[in-house]
This record gives structure tokens, sequence and C-alpha cells, in this order.
């Protein structure tokens, strides 16, 4: 009996993955859980385990292709070693399931080659014969000029849909070949292309762009795909800088307390296996003031005309990896201890860098602070990660020079931004939340720490 | 220019590309002048292509019937064939359908001006008509010239009794025997006017095969046939040499092994193919870019090198096909409207005009495997067609080119009597991204043999009522 399997639903939110490896081959025996393909979904890379148990009679995916939950990845013979199900296709290549797995970064496949040169006629010279029979024209004569519609990729077949979406397509300035069709066997109707286009118009780095001019008549230029990564932050930042009137405050804070705090329960962290940093006791302080200042742990519902206030405080940390931006999420900050949350962050940490962190590590997050501290730069404008409503921005934690009582001395002073929806927070709520964050900062034994020993 | 003033456009070349531009120019508010040698539009197509050979076809067709007819019990006797009345007929057909055009110019507000076209600069056509000059200023061109036939420098015989296709459909006189080089579709289909009327046809090909790029399943059936009513078929043959001699011809041929090279045939029809009539347009003085083998380079919306001009039909490159030239007609007149046309078809059919007569659309199995697209194939024969059998027939294939995974439809070819009307439900299926569920599920009517295209879909899962050819699918 062939079972077909599917791509299981991969989280709230994520309708499309890219195929990085396909694990298994044809006429493979699998089993249940065992890992049939990798795939790199807009939050992490995930290997897909195998559902059902049996013979792999057909492989429907491939390395580089962009794959949708619910899609059949493979097709499984559940009675092992009977007759494999006939297969139909003919001698033809099937899709390119190799013995040696392409290399990671193999690009999706390149969509087109990049445009001709722009447009410069040369006009014919008086002397250029006629075209008579006995001449023949180069065959590498140079291209057509640009057009002005944007030329489908040489050699694609027309794109799965009737000629009046195509038609339509065009005239709205979609590419269809990019369109994912929601009809039987992947045909594209008029309503997909218009969510395309809705999309698109939240992506401004895909679309709704002036056309690029021609690097090409400046000097050489190299041509990247973007990562799934990238275009997932193209989009969301995106959405942020258009859709949020974004106000940044910037404060500096006395750490020198935290110098304290560190040495006390730093075993105590050790112990538990974490360490415990700046990052994590601000982040313990930033939880506490998410509980003072409820507003900042919320979300805007414009179409209710609702406020959500989130009565949970998960913190995302903006982390850089070498795939980009990553941020993941420490639930319940306002419940555990510093040396719980020091345990949690080395954890999390780990995992980012192994690359590691599943998709549930990376979702929920309420508020989420970015640091930038160890590449020292002081202030900056965070952007706010939506549909959060405000971002803490971490910059140098450094001995500055400062005043006390008519002296000067030196102190550790750590500068900090923050960036909010002006829509839900007021200039001065913002400042509010700051001065009570700032304060903290200097006398953290305000906070309910010491509990943290035991 | 201002936007007040409508866009000046010339097109040069009245086929059925050129006219299809112009009327559609006019339409979109352009003011349009249409120009060609010929004092009525409708180019190679009305007037020595498609339409006369059609007719004669129709005619051949009918003296074939009543050949058969025998085996249903009607006795006709041997035809009688008046060949002045049989051109005096077809001409009527021409020219019936070429003032009709002429008076839709008119009702398009089209001005058409007969003569030769020549560009002088990328926006100037001079025109000269028996001696008078006139020289149309445009912002935008559109060359629709067409092609003419090609003959080799070796078939070339300063002689009437060599012809090309448009020599042959004058139809001077029916020849005893009659060579036709080049067994593609205009040598094919006017082979078997020329067989019909009493001709004894012997058809050269320099390839394995008959019409080259057509799958050879379907090329098969009609091969059967037609080397039935032909003297001889001769693949992987060449004519190296013709000579006239005491008013025949004598042709020399090579091939690998054959017994009488030397032949002689009461006249000779040359149909190796079409070459773009793009030679003495004046395009040096254009920045226009031309390929070896004399097409124009045009880009998706058929615009050539020079901004100012477009390209489409035959000069614009291949397939050579009347209905091709119409659409890239539109596209370009549309393009030049300022709206986002491009050319970009899922399929364009492909007629030959035989019988039993073969027709395709979209990818051809032999395309698919030579690019290595992954594809499906679902074949129905025409043996198993209610309505192929009362006719008489058991010849013809229904052929479906799949692409496996999404059951959509990217090929269709068929052959049969009557492969051509079929082309429009298939070209439509193509296009519209028809999965193969959706033909299977479309009701049919019954007798006809556009169910044969329904029964190729059923035969897909195995369900085909009257035919069995594999398991069902799971």
């Amino acid at each position: 009996m062939p079972t077909d399997f599917r791509l299981p639903e991969l989280g709230e939110n994520i309708t499309e993955a890219d195929v990085v490896l396909v694990l298994v081959r044809e006429g493979d025996t699998i089993a249940v859980d065992q890992p049939i393909a990798t795939i790199e979904t807009e939050k992490a890379t995930v290997d897909v385990p195998s559902g059902v148990t049996g013979r792999i009679t057909q492989i429907h995916i491939a390395a580089g292709q962009t794959v949708s939950p619910g899609a059949v990845i493979v097709t499984v013979d559940a009675a092992i070693g009977a007759e494999a199900a006939v297969s139909k296709l003919p001698a033809a290549p099937a899709a390119a399931v190799t013995a040696t797995p392409p290399p990671l970064a193999s690009p999706p496949a390149p969509a087109a080659e990049p445009s001709p040169p722009l447009a410069a006629p040369t006009p014919a010279p008086a002397a250029k014969p006629e075209p008579t029979e006995a001449v023949t024209v180069p065959a590498s004569t140079p291209p057509a000029p640009a057009p002005a519609t944007p030329a489908p990729p040489e050699g694609t077949a027309a794109a799965f849909a009737a000629p009046s979406v195509r038609t339509f397509s065009r005239e709205i300035g979609v590419d269809i070949h990019a369109v994912q069709g929601s009809g039987p066997g992947g045909r594209i109707d008029i309503e997909d292309v218009k969510r395309h286009a809705r999309e698109l118009r939240a992506t401004p780095v895909a679309g709704g762009i002036p056309p690029l001019p021609d690097f090409s008549q400046f000097g050489e230029v190299e041509r990247q795909p973007l990562s799934r990564f990238r275009r997932t932050i193209a989009r969301s930042t995106a959405t942020t800088w258009s859709q949020i009137p974004l106000v940044t405050l910037f404060s500096t804070a006395d750490s020198s307390a935290f110098e304290a705090i560190r040495r006390r329960y730093r075993d105590a962290a050790s112990r538990a296996g974490g360490t415990l940093t700046d990052g994590v006791l601000l982040m313990k302080l930033v939880g506490a003031a998410l509980k003072e200042f409820p507003q900042f742990n919320a979300t805007l519902d414009l179409q209710r005309e609702e406020l959500i206030l989130k009565q949970y405080v998960h913190i995302g940390l903006a982390v850089d990896t070498d795939r980009g931006l990553v941020v993941p999420v420490l639930r319940d900050v306002d419940k555990k201890t510093i040396v719980d949350l020091a345990a949690d962050f080395r954890g999390i940490s780990d995992r980012v860098k192994a690359n590691a962190l599943t998709l549930e590590e990376m979702r929920g997050a309420s508020f989420t602070i970015s640091s930038l501290e160890t590449l020292g730069v002081s202030h900056f404008t965070p952007l706010v990660n939506w549909p959060e409503v405000a971002i803490l921005g971490v910059g140098s934690n450094a001995d500055l020079p400062s005043y006390e009582r008519e002296e000067l001395r030196v102190h550790k002073r750590i500068a900090l931004s923050l960036s909010f929806d002006h829509r839900v927070i007021d200039g001065a709520d913002g400042a509010r939340f700051l001065r009570w964050l700032v304060n903290a900062i200097h006398e953290p034994a305000m906070l309910d720490i010491p509990e943290a020993a035991s | 220019m201002t936007v007040d003033q409508p866009l000046r456009v010339a097109v040069l070349g009245a086929g059925p590309g050129g006219y299809a531009a112009a009327f559609h120019a006019a339409d979109l508010g352009m003011n349009v002048t249409l120009i060609d040698e010929s004092p009525l539009p409708g180019g190679v197509c009305l007037f020595r292509g498609c339409i006369p050979s059609k007719a004669l076809l129709h005619a051949a067709h009918l003296i074939e019937e009543t050949r058969e007819a025998a085996a249903w019990g009607i006795n006709f006797a041997e035809p009688e064939i008046d060949l002045t009345a049989l051109r005096g007929w077809k001409q009527r057909v021409v020219d019936r359908l070429t003032r009709g055009l002429g008076a839709l110019s008119r009702q398009h507000s089209v001005r058409y001006l007969q003569g030769r076209g020549h560009f002088e600069d990328p926006n100037t056509i001079r025109v000269r008509t028996d001696g008078e000059v006139t020289d149309i200023n445009f912002d935008y061109a559109i060359i629709a010239t067409g092609s003419v036939p090609a003959i080799p420098a070796a078939l070339r015989l300063n002689s009437p009794l060599v012809m090309d296709s448009t020599a042959a459909l004058d139809l001077p006189d029916v020849p005893g025997s009659l060579l036709i080089v080049g067994g593609g579709y205009i040598g094919l289909e006017l082979g078997s006017v020329y067989s019909a009327l009493g001709s004894r046809v012997t058809v050269v090909e320099m390839t394995g095969g008959l019409l080259p790029g057509a799958d050879r399943d379907l090329v098969e059936p009609l091969e059967k046939r037609l080397r039935s009513q032909f003297e001889a078929i001769l693949l992987n043959t060449r004519v190296a040499e013709l000579a006239e001699q005491d008013g025949r011809i004598r042709a020399r041929l090579s091939a690998a092994d054959i017994a009488d090279p030397e032949r002689d045939f009461d006249r000779v029809l040359v149909a190796v193919g079409r070459a773009p009539n793009t030679r003495n347009l004046g395009l040096e003085q254009t920045s226009i870019e031309v390929d070896s083998r004399g097409f124009i380079h045009v880009d998706h919306m058929r615009r050539t090198a020079e901004p100012t001009i477009f390209a489409i039909g035959d000069v614009a490159g291949e397939p050579m096909l009347a209905h091709k030239a119409n659409h890239e007609g539109r596209v370009a007149a549309e393009a030049i409207a300022g709206q986002p046309a491009i050319f970009d078809p899922a399929g364009i059919p492909a007629v030959v005009f035989t019988d039993p007569e073969l027709a395709w659309c979209g990818l051809t199995e032999g395309q698919a495997r030579e690019r290595g697209i992954p594809f499906e194939v679902s074949r129905f024969p025409w043996a198993a067609s209610g309505r192929n059998i009362t006719m008489g027939r058991t010849d013809g294939l229904t052929k479906l080119i799949i692409e496996p995974g999404t059951e959509r439809i990217l090929g269709i070819g068929i052959v049969g009597v009557g492969a051509g009307e079929l082309m429009g439900e298939a070209t439509l299926a193509i296009e519209m991204g028809t999965r193969v569920t959706d033909l299977h599920l479309t009701v049919h009517a019954h007798p006809t043999l556009a169910e044969t295209l329904m029964e190729a879909g059923s035969l897909y899962f195995g369900h085909s009522p009257h035919y069995i050819a594999r398991a069902p699918r799971p």
C-alpha cells in the first residue's frame, strides 16, 4: 500500500520552508522518526522526522525546492519487500535526488540570468552592408534592450495559470513565477496573485521599488540569493519601519552595583550550569520593569482597536550569528531567579551556536533586548520586533567619568536605548520606564534578588 | 509628440501578423498606416499559403473520400477535374477573404498604403508605389514582412517546371509525376492535393523521418496512409541536382543505398522551408539586429534592438505560423500602447492539414526527453473511438503529456481525421493550466472525436470505459 507522507505543520504562521538536504533515497527503508530531510524555515533549520515506516518508492522534493506544510514529500510502500508500486515516470530524469547531498550553500534554483545590459543602441554605420544571403551576422549579437515589463526567465514554461491571470499579474506588476498557487496541483488563480501582491507591499525589499540600475557599467558585481533568514528579517524590519511610529529614548545607567551581585551569586549560577553576566541581570530587571509597566509588554490590535496585554514575560534576545540575526526567547523571566536565568541563558546560547534552536525556542517573545555592547556601540535606535511594542538596546558598558558629590569619579556606565511604538506608549511613559530601569540598575537590591541564593 | 496626439504607428506587411497588429493598434486609438505590396491585406496566409492550400485540400479530401466510399457501398466514377473551375473556386475563396480584410481596414480606420516599404531611419519608412514615393514618419513601426519559400542554390533552376509552394498553389496543371523536395508540412499537404488530383507523387526527405519535430508515434499513422497514396517516400535522401531535359526534370538523388539515383519527373516542388523576409527593408538604417538565418532579434514584447521598432510573425522567429504572428501583433500593439503585454503563450498549436491531420500544442514528447523535463504520457488510440469508426477509419491517436505531481497538461498531440479542430480544446486546456482530472471530468459530446481527449484523460487514471491499457491507478 503506497502511503504519502506529507510535510507536517511547522508552527504558527509558517507557510513554507526551503529544502536544504534530502537525507533519504528512493528504495531506502525508513522508520518512524528517522529524518527524511533538512529544511530551513523562516526561523530555524530543522530535520523532518518520518511519520511512517516502509520503503520509499518516490521522493517528491529536492534540495533548493520550497515546500509547504501538507505537501507530499515522500511516498512509502508500507508493505516492506512487497512489489514496489509501478513508477509511472518514464526514463526521463526525476527530481535531483543525488547520492551525494549538494553543498549546504546551494542556492535555490536561480530564477533568471542577470538582466541584459541597458539599451545603448549603437547607430548602424552607413557603410554596413545590406543583409544579403552571403552576409552572416555573428551569433553573439548583443541582446535586446532591457524591457519595461519584466521578462520571464529564459526557457521557463508559462506559469501554471490561465492567460487572464497571467495578464492581471503583469498589470499589477507581479512576477507570476514568484506566486505560490493555491489551486489543485499548485495552479495559480487571481486570488493567489492578489495575496502575493499584498505580501509584496509589506516587503519593499522584494518589489514595489524602482528598477535597479545596471551596476556592471560601474564595475564587476556578484549576485547572491537571499537566504530565508535574510528574507524574513527584510520583511519584518520593513513592516516595523513602515507601520510603527517609532520613538527612541537614550539614557545611561551606572552598573557598578552589578559587580557585587555577580560576585555574590556567581558560584550558585555556575553550579546551576550558567554564567551570571550583566546581560542576565539586565534581563531580570527588564522583566521586573515590564510587570511595572504592562503597556510595554503588549501588542496593538488595530483591527479590533484593542491593546493585548501579555500576562507573561517572555524576553527575546537578539543574537548575532554567522547566519544572520536570531532571536531566541527566554520564558517567564519575571518568575525565574537570576541563577535560573543564567543557566537558561547558557543553554540557549549553546544551542544558538550549534544552530540547534527549536522553533519553539524562537516564538512568543513579548519584549526584546538587543545588545551591541561587545561591538563597542554606545547608543543606537533599535527597531521594535513587531508585533511587540518596545525594545531595549544595550550598548557599551564602559568606564566613564562622572561627578559624584562634586568629585570626579569613574563608573561603569551602561548605554541604554529604548525604542517603542508611539501609538501605544507616550514619550513620557517611555521616559518613566527608562528611569525606572536606570534606578533599578543603580540599586539592584530593590529587586527581589536575594531569593536567587536559595 | 504630445499626449493629445495619437501615436503614429506604421505596420510593414499586411499578413495575419501585420493586419492584426494594425487593427488592434487602431482600436487602441493610434494613428495606423498599414503598408503592403498587395492591393489588399492578407499576406502569404491568404494569398499563397494557408487559405488557398486548405481550399485545395478540401477538394482533395473529397476526391479521396469518393474513392473510399466504394467500401461503404457507394460507387462514384473517377472524377473529372476541371482545373480552370477549381482554380477559379480557390481564387474566389481568397478574394472573398482578402476583400473582407480591405473593408475591415477601413472600418478599423487603418490607412492602407500599397507599396514597397524601406526604412530610411528609425522613424521613417519610404514607400514606393509605381514610381511614387511617400515618406511615412512614425513614432513606432511594426515589421511583419513574413517569409518567402527558401530554395537551396543547387535546386534553383530557371524552369517553370520547378515550383515553389506559391507556384504549386497556382495549379498550372496536374503533372503525371511530381517530385516533392522536403517532407515537411508544406510538401505533404501539397503532395496530398496533387496525389488526389492524379499525380504520382514522390517525396524526398533529407532527415530520417517526415515532419521533423513532430513525435514519431503521431507521424506513423500519417506516413502509413501517405505511403499507400504516394508513389514513394524516400527518407535520408537528398536531391543533389536538378536538370531540365526534354521538357521534364531529371533529378539526381543521393542516399546510402539508392538503386536508381537518376529519376525523371514532370514537375518538381521544392518545399524545404521558408526564410524570413528581412532583406532589402533598410534594416541597416536602424539598430535592428538580424541573426544568421535572417530572423530579427526581439524581446518578449517583440521589440527589436531599435526601441521604436517592433517585429512580429515569421521575421521574429519560429514557429512560422499565422496564428503566432496574429497573437504577436496584438502583443506589439499593446506594448506600444504602454500596456504590460508580453508574448508568453503556454502553447502554440501546429496543424498539418493532411489526411489524417497531425496536430500538437505545447510540449512534445521529443522536447520533454531532449530537455530532461519529467513527464508522463497517456495515449488513447482512435481505434477505440466510436466516431472514428463511423467514418470508416481506425487510425488516429490522442496523446497527453502530463507533469508528474501536479497532473498539469503540458502538451497534447493528436493524429487523426479533424485533429486540427481538436486543437481548440487542447490549446485552451494547456493555456488554462488544466489538470488531467479536469479533462477527465468534463462531459464530452458523444459520439465526437473530442471524446478522445476525455478518454486519454480517463486512461491516465486507468478508467477509460472503451480502452484497457493498464492497471488502474491506486
